[in-house]
């Protein structure tokens, strides 16, 4: 056996490395090089431009802005999304308090575990459809305004789509909305797995929800929300389905609700610049491993060893 | 989505498309070439160059020398017009007179989407109608080179008489459209009138007037919003652009068309114009009055313009592709009636007359230079402008074509086309057009589209929308890596 070791790992190694490489690494030095050049897209041939297209980007305005959207995805939707969802998880599975079990779901819990669900197995092009429909005029079928009108709060009603300010928070909402529940599935399994007699021994203490939920529940599934919380800030990082189809290739009005994704989109397909698309797919791949890093260092914390 | 070469971008286009795009800059940006050396910007085919394009003898037949037995591969945009005006009236046309020559025809919803990665191997089909969503940039295409010179059609005899040539049976300014440089690239097939749509149903129920000056047009607005009706829409959050169609049309009568042409070569100066800013004025007028239908600023274009199509308001600004585009919520109301007029003149001391309308050859197809039988692509052309093949056309999808003289004779239907045609008729030779929306596709969108986004919300007052729209022709005009385009009048 001993004679034959490196061929035998080498013969499994190769085929999933030369794939990797073919299908991960090339494509990104690949981008880089792209970067580095005015290609429309078209051609075949292209005129290296040296850091140009990078130069460019630095005086961009509408990169700043949608820097500025990302920024503000990356920061709020995490954020919202984990609160929300580890509060419908502890209500699912430890928020009630019911006669002949000390730590259970609240009343139902077994039907919201399915609805939570619904928003995840519709896939990004509806969910940005049905949105664009619950923010449009009420003239034009527009659902949150008639809502609103409904209930005598009229006042309340804005042409949303219209308004710059509120563009990137539309997104915000319907980017949380779409993903909490996959997140309360997620933090529900964690919190399956805490021993019930660690809450017991909390409640004999005399222990309220709140702290039960603060110093009991988030410590022991905090491993499982830093994998959410990075997931989660790489997903938002890149927010293109959503802004493409409910705010348009402009991202909106003025194009305030720009992002990343749609301005690369647009660059290459619509201004038919990939040279300059490839460098925002560069600033983008660097943001994002950031991001994830900073996220990954952040969070660590002490590991709770449970058996 | 039809005709237009000046074309919404929907704001949810559709899964399919886009999909297929972010798969196509998968491929570009990152193909799975063999190796890391091999890449997506494609690279040398350099020895392309040398091939000659197949050819056979040139006669009275056959004024382009087409090889009589090479096969002749089509794409057809399979949008608006369907595929079925090729296969049914065109192809028979040419397949009658070149027997040998096999047609692989392709139908495609997303043309950039199946094509981009065959321009960019060097590897594309030898005809194609470049339009839709999916449109490549045909700016782009032209100054990367990828485009096959058309002169040589419309120089060549025309289909039906061979003492006419093809440029001589065209409609004026149908090749310009096309045109780079002095060299034209496109054929713009189908011809576009533009003015505004009214719903002619509600004018005669309630004996309004069509106006045909601005005040009328404002004594008629006043008329329509007392009955408790929007009088007007335009394209929404989408595509306000289309508002610029009669701001520029008005301008125009009023001063003349060299206003266009130092707009469209980007002079300094050109949209502060006196006689643009009356006319934005007088649009924004609209705004202060609150004629638009209310909440329209915040609409996707389809629903603003359904709204328009279900009676909500009465003018809308488009392109004679509405009615198509609308056909199903017009059929849902069998009385409804639709018409096109001229844009009303500012004043009555204007220099161009009232029947003036903005017309253009739209529906472009093209041969790419590295087709692999561009002769044979080129007589497909010839044989699409016969007028046997325009005529055909013409009946099979509701639209008028660049072909002078194909539209008489032919009943259309569809009463908006109609009222369209018959104000081309009127204009005579006062047909104007603007060139920078397909020059300059950044400009205008979204460049002046935001502008004059903002002043229809009355966000900016006229002379801050003119200095938007002269900072971004002014960006234009100083990016060197844009190919400029110059026309004379």
């Amino acid at each position: 056996m001993r004679h034959g070791k490196y061929p035998f790992i080498l013969a499994f190694l190769l085929p999933p490395v030369g794939i990797y490489a073919i299908y991960m690494l090339s494509p990104y030095v690949q981008a880089i090089y792209i970067s580095l050049t005015d290609w429309s897209g078209l051609s075949a041939t292209q005129t290296f431009i040296g850091f140009d297209n990078y130069v460019e980007m630095w005086n961009d305005d509408q990169l700043r802005t949608a820097l500025r959207n990302n920024a503000i995805l990356v920061l709020v939707v995490p954020i919202l999304t984990l609160l929300l969802g580890l509060f419908f998880a502890s209500m699912l599975n430890v928020g009630g308090r019911r006669r002949g079990a000390a730590v259970t779901g609240v009343r139902g819990s077994s039907i919201y575990q399915v609805v939570y669900f619904f928003p995840l197995v519709v896939s990004a092009p509806i969910i940005g459809i049905v949105f664009s429909y619950v923010f449009a005029p009420e003239n034009a079928g527009g659902i949150l305004n008639r809502l609103l009108g409904a209930v005598g709060l009229d006042s309340l009603q804005q042409l949303w789509l219209a308004e710059q300010n509120w563009l990137i928070w539309i997104v915000v909402i319907v980017m949380t909305w779409s993903f909490v529940g996959f997140y309360v599935v997620l933090f529900s399994a964690a919190m399956q797995s805490i021993p019930r007699d660690i809450y017991e021994a909390a409640l004999l203490d005399g222990s309220s929800r709140f702290t039960t939920f603060r110093k009991v529940t988030v410590p022991l599934v905090w491993d499982t929300v830093q994998v959410g919380w990075v997931y989660m800030a790489i997903q938002a990082m890149d927010a293109f389905a959503t802004v493409h189809i409910m705010l348009g290739i402009n991202g909106g009005v003025e194009g305030a609700g720009d992002v990343l994704g749609v301005m690369m989109y647009r660059e290459a397909f619509s201004s038919n610049d990939f040279g300059y698309a490839a460098a925002i797919g560069v600033l983008m791949l660097v943001l994002t491993m950031a991001v994830a890093m900073l996220f990954m260092r952040g969070l660590r914390r002490e590991r709770v060893e449970l058996a | 989505m039809t005709s237009s070469i000046e074309r919404t971008t929907p704001a949810g286009s559709d899964r399919r498309t886009f999909l297929q795009r972010v798969a196509l800059t998968g491929v570009a940006l990152g193909p799975g070439g063999a190796f890391l050396a091999s890449c997506a910007t494609g690279g040398g085919d350099d020895d392309d160059e040398a091939e000659e394009a197949p050819s056979g003898d040139v006669s009275e037949d056959n004024p382009l020398g087409i090889p009589e037995d090479q096969p002749l591969e089509i794409y057809i945009f399979d949008g608006g017009f369907g595929d079925e005006y090729a296969t049914e009236i065109h192809q028979p046309i040419f397949s009658e007179r070149w027997p040998n020559v096999t047609i692989e025809h392709h139908a495609a919803v997303d043309i950039a989407g199946e094509l981009q990665a065959r321009f960019v191997a060097g590897d594309p089909p030898d005809f194609v109608n470049n339009s839709g969503d999916g449109q490549m940039d045909p700016g782009q295409l032209i100054s990367d080179g990828l485009l096959y010179d058309l002169s040589e059609l419309f120089d060549a005899p025309s289909w039906d008489d061979p003492n006419v040539t093809v440029r001589d049976t065209l409609l004026p300014g149908a090749i310009e459209a096309g045109t780079r440089n002095g060299t034209p690239y496109v054929l713009n097939y189908a011809f576009t009138v533009f003015g505004i749509w009214f719903n002619q149903t509600l004018l005669d129920e309630n004996g309004w007037p069509v106006p045909t000056t601005w005040q009328e047009m404002m004594d008629v607005c006043a008329d329509i919003a007392a009955a408790g009706i929007a009088p007007w829409v335009y394209q929404g959050v989408t595509a306000p652009r289309y508002m610029n169609w009669p701001l520029l049309s008005m301008a125009t009568k009023l001063a003349g068309p060299e206003i266009l042409v130092a707009i469209d070569n980007l002079e300094p100066g050109a949209w502060g114009h006196e006689a643009i800013k009356e006319s934005a004025a007088a649009i924004l007028s609209l705004r202060e009055n609150n004629y638009f239908l209310p909440g329209v600023e915040a609409m996707e274009f389809r629903d603003a313009q359904g709204l328009w199509a279900r009676g909500e308001a009465v003018f809308c600004p488009s392109g004679s592709w509405l009615e198509n585009e609308e056909a199903d919520a017009i059929a849902e109301n069998p009385t409804f009636q639709l018409a096109m007029m001229p844009d009303p003149l500012l004043s009555p001391d204007s220099v161009m007359p009232l029947e003036t309308v903005r017309a253009t050859a739209g529906e472009p197809y093209v041969v790419p230079a590295d087709a692999e039988n561009p002769r044979a692509a080129m007589e497909y052309m010839r044989a699409m402008l016969s007028l046997e093949g325009a005529r055909g056309f013409s009946e099979a999808v509701t639209s008028l074509t660049s072909v002078a003289g194909a539209s008489e004779g032919v009943t259309i239907e569809a009463p908006g086309l109609a009222s369209a045609q018959a104000a081309l008729q009127a204009a005579g030779d006062n047909v104007i057009n603007w060139y920078y929306p397909s020059w300059y596709g950044d400009m205008e969108n979204p460049g002046i589209d935001q502008a004059t986004g903002a002043l229809l919300r009355a966000e900016i007052t006229v002379d801050e929308w003119a200095d938007r729209c002269e900072a971004v022709a002014t960006e234009v005009r100083e990016d060197d890596s844009i190919d400029k385009q110059n026309r004379e009048s």
